[in-house]
């Protein structure tokens, strides 16, 4: 996507926002395939300064604590360089407030000298409701106020935003029109954008016009189970067993009493979902993008058959599961690069239940629960059960919820033996039972 | 309201369990864009490439699948007033022209009415200088009025040298200086615009912080974005964001014959024929000799197209989205077969060559869908060689030259032949460049039913199922354009009861 490695600088007062467009930005990088790692200067402040006293050590004129701040940011760019020069990194976000032109000058230059291409993130807001909001979600939790109250946190904070407040310089259409940034201002209400340089920066800043952070939950759950699920068959594209209408129904009584406000309801193109979104008895909309993984020429096979017909085929997947794709198949690579426009807009998008298959789910779960490449394909997605994911501070809460209606275990782990040479029992032990 | 009409389209719908058949699709199959239509309103100076955004940005939408059009208020302007004489016409204290041009624009305004509600427009670009306040206050209101939303692209450029070659690429030929020498209309031109500028009022981001609107400044250099309200507008802005102007050329072509071309079998995965293997050692002279600076090579995943690219001595990158479409359970076989073995759905194909697609595989509609972050990065790119597929060449090539979604399957895209574009003025100059090998011909021809193919204005069945793509539409009071593209048509029956015979009519000869 890019030659030389990109270095993701936040800019901003504390409070605003910086760090979860940090953590964000940086989970859908590495879903994306883009190795990204963040670098927040202030968790290297707290291991230089084992414990937090007050909001005075940030005071601008605490000369020990400036020195210990700058030489925590001299700490954090060295290793920045080390992940982007010698660890095979592309992208890395420097996650700081950096709202000193001499700051940024020295991050520039820096970057200079390794050859790395600079992006400036700055979130300007002057909301206090939404400083609050941020202040009680993060902050509270912070290692550095657990000995504290709560008002006495929030008094703290402030103060502590006090400090930066004189010296902040703001990205300045005419003395920074040469760096390359985009300004957030007030969560999104409004963006300015300069000298984006190449495709990944692009991507960037359509993936952060593209964010909100307004509260809504996202419910991800895959089709009742199937006749081929039944019979212990992969692919296809068959209806639901009477189990699995059973499951649509219950799906339709609990999607009821959660009571969801303005619920939009997605499915793939395939039998099975459609079935499972019908029950329901609201508006849906088909992605052909949220089909299921297409296994080639193993489609609507058992795992025996795969085994006795293809067996390297067989072994090679369960080497590199993420990574394998089916003969005139697909893999979850792309997979990944499939469900990319649907993660957009489920992004735009509030209330949304996604009704979809095993590897599509694995797929979206690792994105929201930030898992590698190495763990999706093995995420464990059971018939009959809602995921329901609500972001919270940095991450997401998942409540898993089974609606009680018998569904066969599609799971497969990864065997022992994953050899070429190796016994079909033993290729064979993780099959789940079927009919 | 989001329940009505999706609610009628379930009442048709067969009952669960039962084939869907694939026309029939009840419910929407893309993600909706946007409930309500959306007026795109441009605004700045002339010569700030308003017209330029107006045509790419309505070419893009309707090639994604959505039905936009562009009203262009100049061209109203020059209907009512048969010739232009000069600048006198825009100045702001000629009351006589200022009625004109008002009327004009109410007129466009009301044609755009027309588009949403009968000709089911989902987007509409109304493409005029919109500096006054005043005038935009009209607009919004209307949309209002009409439950339109509203979405604002103003260009802002004080670069005079990009405002000559503007001025040179697209005014000197307008047809308002048909009768002038180069200088009469250039010095005309600049008259022009400083009547406008005495009265322009750019949006502003305090008094206008509640309207939904896209600043450009200096050809993309800056962009300010305020607002965005939904889906259609952020794939607005990600793509004027993504479009520059700097000049450049595309090559598109096809891999090298391949072995399965030579026995007349349609898709699969094969190696070149020797003349394949001519064809790309033709090729990477014919790159050399054209000596292009930083040239990127794109190729798809399948071995075709990276052995021709293989042949060029110099780094590519294979692109899975350009791999051939999908043929599904047709996949290998020849013509022939596919009429022995599945006739109805062969002739269902030549019913709807567009939307049709394959049992197991993929439609030229899934195609666009799949090949849009393609056109995205090309946007992006400067000097690019695609090496592809014919119906992926055919689909970035119905982007590139605005071909309609009936055209776009039948587009001619021959094997060893070369598609140079160069973006010019308001569209795009085609070379095409044979690289004399022979080679099989792989086109098969559109057969003809009773009634010439529609191009335009067929609604579709359920206001939220997707309506086809269509070229831009004839922009309103123009010249109607020739239909192009669309090739002589072969008196071929597409009736599913049809003889085999009659189907095979317009197969190419293979081995």
């Amino acid at each position: 996507m890019t030659n030389c490695p990109t270095l993701i600088v936040t800019v901003g007062l504390p409070a605003r926002g910086k760090t979860y467009i940090s953590k964000k930005l940086t989970r859908y990088l590495n879903w994306i395939g883009v190795p990204t790692k963040e670098f927040n200067v202030g968790q290297y402040r707290r291991e230089c300064v084992k414990i937090y006293k007050s909001f005075e050590f940030f005071s601008p004129d605490n000369e020990e604590g400036l020195k210990i701040r700058k030489q925590c940011a001299s700490a954090a760019l060295n290793d920045v360089r080390q992940y982007l020069t010698d660890e095979g990194g592309q992208v890395a976000v420097f996650d700081a407030t950096n709202t000193t032109r001499e700051r940024r000058d020295t991050i520039t230059r820096f970057a200079e000298q390794n050859g790395f291409k600079v992006f400036f993130v700055e979130s300007v807001c002057e909301d206090p409701a939404v400083i609050n909001e941020n202040i009680v979600q993060v902050k509270l939790g912070s290692p550095d106020y657990t000995h504290c109250n709560t008002d006495e946190a929030v008094e703290d904070f402030m103060k502590r935003i006090k400090c930066y407040e004189n010296s902040y310089q703001t990205l300045d259409e005419v003395l920074d029109r040469d760096l390359s940034y985009i300004k957030i201002i007030d969560v999104g209400r409004r963006y300015l954008v300069n000298r984006v340089q190449d495709h990944i920066q692009s991507r960037i800043v359509y993936y952060l016009m593209n964010i909100h952070i307004t509260p809504r939950s996202i419910y991800l759950c895959r089709h009742g189970e199937s006749d081929m699920n039944v019979k212990g068959r992969i692919g296809g594209d068959s209806g639901l067993s009477l189990r699995g209408k059973d499951f649509a129904r219950r799906l339709g009584q609990f999607i009821q009493k959660q009571d969801i406000s303005d619920l939009k309801v997605w499915t793939s193109q395939m039998k099975r979902t459609i079935q499972t979104a019908e029950g329901l008895n609201v508006p849906y909309e088909q992605w052909k993008a949220l089909n299921e993984i297409d296994a080639g020429v193993c489609e609507e096979m058992m795992y025996e058959e795969i085994q006795d017909h293809h067996p390297l085929e067989f072994a090679l997947r369960d080497q590199d599961k993420y990574r394998y794709r089916y003969p005139k198949g697909e893999s979850y690579e792309d997979l990944v690069q499939r469900l990319e426009p649907v993660i957009m807009e489920l992004e735009r998008q509030e209330n949304v239940l996604v009704i979809c298959h095993q590897a599509v789910m694995r797929c979206l779960l690792a994105y929201f629960l930030d898992k590698s490449a190495e763990e999706l394909p093995y995420l464990k997605c059971p018939l009959h059960t809602v995921l329901k994911l609500t972001p919270v501070a940095y991450g997401c809460k998942v409540e898993s919820i089974f609606l009680n209606v018998d569904a066969v275990n599609t799971h497969r782990d990864r065997p022992e033996n994953v050899e070429v040479s190796r016994m079909a029992e033993e290729a064979l032990y993780t099959v789940p039972a079927h009919q | 309201m989001n329940g009505t009409p999706i609610t009628q389209a379930m009442a048709e719908t067969p009952c669960v369990g039962e084939r869907v058949p694939r026309f029939q699709r009840p419910h929407a199959s893309v993600p909706q864009f946007t409930n309500s239509p959306t007026m795109i309103v441009m605004v700045g100076l002339p010569a700030r490439g308003k017209t330029y955004i107006s045509k790419k940005l309505t070419r893009y939408l309707n090639w994604i699948g959505v039905p936009t059009k562009v009203f262009n208020v100049g061209q109203y302007r020059r209907d009512a007033v048969r010739t232009y004489k000069n600048f006198e016409f825009f100045r702001p204290d000629n009351e006589e022209a200022m009625k004109i041009r008002k009327a004009c624009a109410r007129s466009a305004l009301s044609d755009v009415g027309t588009y949403f509600m009968l000709e089911h427009g989902q987007a509409a670009v109304f493409d005029a200088t919109n500096t006054t306040r005043e005038r935009r206050e009209i607009i919004l209101s209307y949309a209002k009025d009409n439950g339109y939303k509203v979405f604002f692209i103003e260009s802002i450029c004080d670069d005079p040298e990009i405002i000559a070659e503007n001025i040179k690429q697209v005014k000197l030929s307008s047809p308002d200086y048909i009768d002038c020498d180069k200088e009469e209309a250039v010095a005309d031109f600049l008259k022009r615009i400083e009547c406008y500028k005495v009265t322009y009022v750019p949006l502003d981001d305090d008094k206008d912080s509640h309207l939904s609107y896209i600043k450009i400044f200096n050809v993309g250099s800056r962009y300010l974005v305020n607002r965005v309200q939904d889906h259609i507008q952020s794939r607005i802005v990600y793509y004027l964001m993504n479009i520059h102007v700097t000049p450049r050329t595309i090559y598109l072509c096809r891999h090298g014959e391949s072995e399965l071309n030579l026995v007349g079998r349609i898709g699969g995965d094969s190696g070149l024929s020797p003349r394949g293997s001519q064809f790309a050692g033709a090729l990477g002279k014919y790159i050399k000799s054209q000596s292009i600076p930083d040239l990127k090579v794109w190729t798809s995943h399948m071995k075709r197209t990276i052995q021709t690219a293989e042949a060029l001595g110099v780094a590519y990158e294979q692109w899975k989205a350009l791999n051939e479409i999908d043929a599904g359970v047709c996949e290998d076989l020849t013509y022939e077969e596919i009429q022995a073995n599945y006739p109805e759905e062969f002739a269902l194909r030549d019913q709807d060559k567009y939307r049709y697609r394959y049992p197991k595989g993929e439609s030229y509609e899934d195609l666009v869908q799949r090949l849009e972050p393609v056109i995205m990065e090309l946007e992006r790119q400067e000097n690019v060689l695609v090496v592809c597929h014919q119906a992926v060449m055919r689909c970035l090539l119905a982007y590139f030259l605005d071909k309609s979604a009936e055209e776009l399957p039948y587009l001619k895209c021959p094997l060893h032949t070369v598609l140079k574009l160069t973006p010019v003025a308001y569209g795009c100059k085609v070379e095409s460049v044979s690289l004399n090998i022979e080679a099989v011909n792989t086109h098969r021809d559109r057969p003809a039913g009773d009634e010439p193919p529609c191009t335009l204005l067929a609604p579709p069945s359920r206001h939220h199922s997707r309506a086809q793509p269509m070229a831009s539409p004839v922009p309103t009071r123009a010249p109607r354009l020739q239909d192009l593209g669309v090739t002589s048509l072969s008196l071929q029956n597409v009736e599913v009861s049809r003889e085999p015979e009659e189907a095979l009519l317009t197969v190419p000869d293979h081995i």
